[in-house]
């Protein structure tokens, strides 16, 4: 069973390296951008069929080793 | 007094560090990552680098190698623990030490001398310094900006428990000298008990007059003290 993780700063980290991709993309004339926020997307498969069963495994994953949970926050989607 | 370096694929500061120890006649030993026991050690050192090429998140790895399960059982014992830059970011994704290290405000990675002021030398790793010192330390980070929840970082202030914050040459603690866009200023911080220490600056850079300065010998006879 196939999952997506979403991995994001929370809200209250400075985010350097987005601001830095928002100001390029307003340089070259993206008008309307008004905020970007840059983050990391993981794809997972798991030995598991049960898809309850299956998502916590991954939140296991992401709480153990993928997410600081200090700096960052997570979002699992099925693929 | 005996020491342990704890090596990592990755790590570049090892021998630096075990120069500096032995210099200071610490018993010392190189553990590797993959060992599962530590040698007998009063002191154990995780050193700067690149663990695992930085993957993930600098640190996030190493921390979760075979050896580092015995370092966090010595520290909750109480013995004495020294991370160094890439060992300081090893540490906290441990949870040994609270906080974050993030990429720096800048986005460079800075490779040179800085000022750090000592804030606190009540503890074991600075005795030796007197407060309010003006040292000079190197840094090589790119990931040193010091986050950490607002209520942790006033238990920081409250509790004492930072040792170092950058500085001017005159000690001036302003934001123009924070290199990395750190939280406070904050170079270094302590657990709670103190026998654990945390810092972005290498004193092992700083142990030999001829090279640089001899502004590290402090951190490291304090321990013998």
């Amino acid at each position: 069973m196939k999952f997506s993780i979403k991995v994001t700063l929370k809200k209250n980290v400075l985010d350097p390296q987005g601001k830095v991709v928002q100001q390029t993309l307003q340089n070259m004339g993206m008008n309307t951008l008004k905020s970007l926020r840059q983050g990391k997307y993981f794809e997972i498969d798991v030995n598991e069929n049960n898809e309850s069963k299956a998502k916590n495994k991954v939140e296991d994953m992401c709480k153990k080793l993928l997410v600081n949970l200090i700096i960052e926050d997570f979002e699992i989607s099925k693929i | 007094m005996n020491s342990s370096v704890i090596v990592f694929p990755g790590s570049n500061c090892d021998r630096d560090i075990a120069f500096a120890l032995e210099k200071l006649q610490f018993k010392n030993t190189m553990v590797w990552h993959k060992d599962t026991t530590l040698p007998k050690s009063d002191l154990i050192v995780v050193p700067g680098g690149f663990s695992y090429g930085d993957y993930l998140r600098s640190g996030a790895i190493a921390a979760k190698s075979n050896i580092l399960n015995e370092v966090i059982k010595a520290a909750n014992d109480g013995c004495l623990v020294l991370g160094v830059c890439n060992g300081f970011q090893i540490l906290t994704e441990t949870g040994l030490l609270k906080g974050a290290l993030l990429k720096n405000k800048k986005l460079k990675f800075l490779g040179k001398d800085i000022y750090v002021k000592t804030i606190n030398t009540d503890n074991k790793f600075c005795n030796k310094y007197k407060k309010d010192q003006v040292l000079k330390f190197n840094i090589a980070h790119n990931e040193g900006n010091y986050f950490t929840s607002t209520d942790h970082l006033k238990e920081l202030e409250d509790k004492n428990l930072i040792p170092f914050k950058y500085c001017d040459e005159k000690g001036n603690i302003k934001e123009e000298n924070n290199p990395n866009g750190s939280l406070n200023n904050i170079a270094g911080i302590f657990n709670e008990k103190k026998n654990i220490l945390g810092m972005m600056p290498h004193p092992e850079r700083m142990v030999d007059q001829m090279i640089s300065s001899n502004d590290g010998v402090n951190l490291f006879s304090s321990l013998l003290n």
